[in-house]
C-alpha cells in the first residue's frame, strides 16, 4: 500500500495544532500531573514533525532523533513524577500554585 | 477520498480530540486514558507516515512504560477531581489562549515559510522507517549520542530513587 497523497503541511499544522494544545494545557491547569502529561503532549508533537520531515525528505536523522526524545522523555517522566511524589509527601498537595514557598 | 486521507483525517482529528481531553478533564485518571488513546492516535499517524518501527516504540514506550508510571503516581496520591478555579484563574485561563493562539499562528507562519521540499511521501519512505534502516544509523553514525543517552537515563534512574525514597533515620 503506497500512501502518498498527503502533503507535508497538513503533517506540520497538525503538529502545530497539538503543541499549542500542549502550551494551554501547561499554563491554565493547576494539576502538576496534568501539566506533566501537557508536557509529554508538547514533546510528542515535536516527534511527529520529525518524522515526518524525515519521511518526507528521506533522511533517517529525523528518526533516530525521535528516539532520543523518546529516551529523554522517559527520563524526564521518571523524574518529573519523583518530584511531583515529593513534593505531594511534603506539602501535601499537587496543585502548583499552593506551592509558592519561593514567590516573592 | 482516498483511504490514506481517510485514515489521516481518522488520526488526525482523534489525536486533537484526545489532546484536548486531556487538559479539560478534571479527573486525572480520566486526563491519563485520553493520553493513552492519544498516543495510539500517533503511532497510527505514524503508520500513514510509513515509520513502522517508530509506531510500534511509541504504543511500546509510551502507552506501555510512562503512562504506566504516570497511573502509577496517581493512585499512589489518591487524588481526586480537581476542585473548581477560584476566579482570579478564569483571566489566567484566557490570557493563557490567547498567547497559546498566538504562538499557533506563528508555528503556522513558520511552517509555511519552510523552503519548499517534496509534497508526496518518497517511495522509498516505507523501506527508511524499518528497525534495519532506523538501527543502522543508531549503530553507526549516532553511536556517541546513543551511548550518552545510556549514561542520562541512569543519572534519571539515581536521581528518581533519591527524590522519591522516604528519608532514612
Amino acid at each position: 500500500m503506497n500512501l502518498q497523497s498527503i502533503p507535508l503541511d497538513w503533517y506540520l499544522l497538525l503538529a502545530a495544532a497539538l503543541f499549542t494544545i500542549g502550551v494551554v494545557g501547561v499554563v491554565t491547569r493547576r494539576n502538576a500531573i496534568i501539566i506533566f502529561m501537557a508536557i509529554e503532549m508538547m514533546l510528542n508533537s515535536v516527534n511527529l514533525v520529525f518524522v515526518s520531515l524525515a519521511q518526507f525528505m528521506g533522511d533517517i536523522a529525523g528518526q533516530v532523533f525521535v528516539l532520543f526524545v523518546m529516551a529523554i522523555a522517559a527520563g524526564e517522566a521518571a523524574i518529573g513524577l519523583a518530584i511531583v511524589l515529593a513534593l505531594f509527601r511534603n506539602k501535601r498537595t499537587v496543585y502548583v500554585d499552593e506551592v509558592n514557598v519561593l514567590k516573592w | 477520498m482516498s483511504l490514506q486521507v481517510a485514515l489521516f483525517l481518522l488520526f488526525g482529528i482523534g489525536a486533537i480530540a484526545t489532546a484536548i481531553g486531556t487538559i479539560t478533564r478534571r479527573n486525572p485518571v480520566a486526563a491519563a486514558v485520553n493520553l493513552i488513546a492519544h498516543f495510539f492516535m500517533l503511532a497510527g499517524l505514524y503508520l500513514t507516515l510509513e515509520a513502522q518501527f517508530l509506531a510500534v516504540l511509541q504504543i511500546l514506550v509510551y502507552a506501555g512504560a510512562i503512562m504506566v508510571l504516570v497511573v502509577f503516581v496517581i493512585m499512589l496520591l489518591n487524588l481526586g477531581d480537581e476542585e473548581r478555579l477560584r476566579e482570579q484563574f478564569t483571566v489566567r485561563k484566557v490570557l493563557g489562549v490567547v498567547i497559546a493562539a498566538i504562538l499557533l499562528l506563528q508555528l503556522g507562519v513558520l511552517f509555511n515559510a519552510r523552503p519548499t521540499g517534496a509534497q508526496t511521501l518518497l517511495p522509498r519512505a516505507a523501506a527508511l522507517g524499518t528497525a534495519e534502516s532506523v538501527g543502522q544509523a543508531l549503530f553507526t553514525q549516532y553511536l556517541f549520542p546513543f551511548e550518552a543517552i545510556s549514561l542520562l537515563l541512569l543519572t534519571a534512574l539515581v536521581g528518581a530513587v533519591i527524590l522519591a525514597k522516604r528519608k532514612v533515620e
